[in-house]
């Protein structure tokens, strides 16, 4: 994949990448991991210098970085078109909260509960997981629109559920969280969200995952098992999509089935397709540009919600693809991945390749 | 004992009969050419052997597994490759990854250790990333290795979609009209590279081709479909000489 180009930006930066590449590739090698730590302490920190507003917001930015990045997974990524994300994050937000309200405390953890808070995430996730093969199996017979409609249904479903289930509240919602969510966790959730999924987008399950939005009929016939592709990817984005559910709730504190309205998935798909299909580096930018601009838009009042949708739809009109369509920040992509890595692991194969090739095309000189 | 036995293959499209009672046995080594006019149910042969479509009746049988009812991974897993009438590449993907993908049921590795990086991953990546790039050096692709594939000029792309086949290992390979649409120094040059990969990679071929400089040129064995039948089979010298197969070519009134 190609790098995207910002020259104007790049024209600023030329003389500090130029300093940077001279550095020792060894030294080189300690920057991500350097940068990362570095970011850590500042948000660890944070709340000792930014207002609670901005923390706030920061955090929605993280959680919207793990919702867009899951779901680009489904319809960037492989090419379907799953509308019902919201339905996920709902799983996970109340599996997270009844653990944390009702059941560490009951079985006498509740002083420890800040520390279990990784641990109902995680329970969160995998409850929202497990839903993922509810749309998984449909996805095998239909895509497309059809597939669309079952994912939209699927977020209704789980709405009107949680909607009548009176022990967790019915429509007023749940609460009684504590605020567990800091910029800190918000932080390593994020971290680790794109790293794993970054390691599966460059594995075979990954390339199996385009293939599938490539062509389909194509990509089981080079042996691609698109069932077992498509399980995979469904049941790893309702994973995050459910971490992220957890996270939301322990910020705002209290949940009502209405939170995870067909609006949220919405929002989410803006910002999957505003950062940019087949692109984490896409997602994280276009969470972090759609959120900050609805909190810009305030003063706007109710008339910040037209926003969304009118992105959207100008989106699709003048770049379908987003901001970074198919294309990848560089620190993203595998170091063994990368384009100069590749080409030298070729120079190196064809230097020790056999004196038998098969017969050479006639100087490329096709049509 | 046959690589792949066909026995009473028929199949229907609703009311339409695509194929009937079409038989194959295919020894090993072998390069059959499948012609006939367009219509006459070649693709479709090809489809119900790659589990496309499902057959409303008979067998196929592949080094005695019955292909019958099986997905197509499962199909090309145990050795049967293909390629398309028209190319169906991963058009947006490098040349390289879509060579790579094609290895996706070679490799054994599971989504934990693919997310964690496990050992198990990264050996069977870098294996796979090898021998991807060798046999794109190999098939005279490594110039293009990082290329998106839609880049490559038609030709390369014939040959991207015959590299991508040979990286799923198939013992059996079915090239569905690879001369379509390329000028005569092309074709020549296609008629070479399918005999030097039947020996290097020590395969048999099913080829379907309009071309019959192509078929004429290459195939031992020829069968000819018209309308689903199989009307003549035999060495390419007999079936240049058939009276039915003239007559399906080129109409009844050039063979009285």
């Amino acid at each position: 994949m190609k790098q995207p180009s910002f020259s104007f930006l790049s024209r600023i930066l030329a003389p500090l990448r130029a300093a940077y590449e001279s550095l020792p590739p060894s030294v080189r090698r300690w920057t991500m991991p350097v940068l990362l730590v570095i970011f850590f302490i500042v948000a660890l920190f944070s709340p000792a210098f930014i207002n609670l507003y901005w923390q706030q917001v920061l955090i929605y930015v993280g959680i919207n970085i793990i919702l867009a990045a899951s779901l680009n997974l489904v319809n960037g990524y492989m090419g379907e078109f799953s509308v019902g994300h919201a339905g996920f994050m709902a799983v996970g937000a109340y599996v997270a909260s009844i653990l944390t309200v009702w059941v560490f405390p009951r079985w006498g953890w509740g002083e420890y509960i800040p520390y279990l808070f990784p641990v109902a995430l995680l329970v969160g996730g995998l409850a929202a997981g497990l839903t993922g093969l509810v749309i998984a199996f449909p996805s095998f017979r239909t895509r497309g629109d059809y597939l669309a409609i079952v994912t939209l249904a699927w977020n209704m479903i789980v709405k009107s559920v949680l909607e009548n289930i009176d022990a967790i509240g019915g429509p007023r919602g749940f609460m009684g969280m504590q605020k567990l969510t800091s910029v800190a966790w918000v932080y390593v959730w994020v971290v680790i969200t794109i790293y794993l999924l970054r390691n599966l987008v460059y594995s075979n399950f990954g390339r199996g995952t385009l293939s599938i939005r490539e062509d389909e009929i194509a990509s089981s016939l080079v042996s691609v098992d698109t069932r077992k592709v498509k399980i995979t990817v469904f049941v790893v984005a309702a994973f995050f999509a459910g971490i992220a559910g957890g996270l939301f709730a322990h910020i705002i504190q209290f949940i009502n089935p209405r939170s995870f309205s067909i609006l949220k998935s919405t929002d989410v798909l803006v910002m999957v397709y505003l950062g940019g299909i087949g692109s984490l580096g896409g997602s994280i930018l276009g969470a972090t540009v759609y959120t900050v601009l609805l909190e810009l838009l305030r003063p706007l009042q109710v008339w910040r919600w037209v926003v969304g949708p009118l992105l959207l739809v100008l989106l699709m009109i003048f770049r379908p693809r987003g901001i970074m369509g198919m294309q990848e920040w560089r620190f993203l992509v595998p170091r063994e991945e990368r384009v100069e890595t590749l080409a030298a692991l070729m120079e190196r194969i064809r230097r020790k390749g056999e004196a038998v090739a098969a017969p050479a095309p006639v100087g490329g000189s096709s049509d | 004992m046959p690589v792949l036995q066909i026995r009473g293959l028929t199949h229907y499209f609703g009311g339409l009969r695509a194929v009937h009672d079409f038989n194959l046995d295919l020894e090993p080594g072998e390069l059959v050419g499948i012609i006939g006019p367009n219509g006459a149910g070649k693709t479709t042969v090809f489809n119900l052997i790659t589990g496309v479509y499902r057959p409303t009746e008979g067998e196929i049988l592949f080094n005695g597994h019955n292909l019958v009812g099986k997905r197509s991974d499962q199909i090309v897993s145990l050795g049967i490759a293909r390629t398309f009438q028209t190319i169906r590449l991963f058009k947006n993907l490098s040349v390289l990854d879509n060579v790579r993908i094609a290895r996706f049921a070679r490799m054994s590795y599971g989504v934990p250790a693919a997310m964690f990086r496990l050992p198990k991953y990264v050996r069977e990546e870098a294996q796979t990333r090898e021998r991807a790039l060798e046999l794109l050096d190999l098939m005279g692709l490594s110039e293009q290795a990082t290329w998106v594939a839609s880049s490559l000029p038609y030709g390369l792309q014939r040959r991207l979609e015959i590299a991508r086949a040979l990286a799923t290992e198939p013992r059996l390979l079915l090239l569905d009209e690879p001369a379509a649409g390329m000028n005569p120094g092309e074709i020549a040059e296609l008629m070479d590279l399918i005999q030097w990969i039947r020996r290097r990679f020590d395969l048999t071929i099913i080829l379907i081709e309009h071309q019959m400089r192509v078929v004429m040129g290459i195939c031992e064995r020829i069968k000819v479909l018209d309308f689903g039948e199989t009307i003549a089979e035999g060495t390419p010298a007999e079936i240049q000489n058939n009276p039915r197969v003239i007559e399906a070519y080129l109409g009844e009134e050039a063979v009285a």
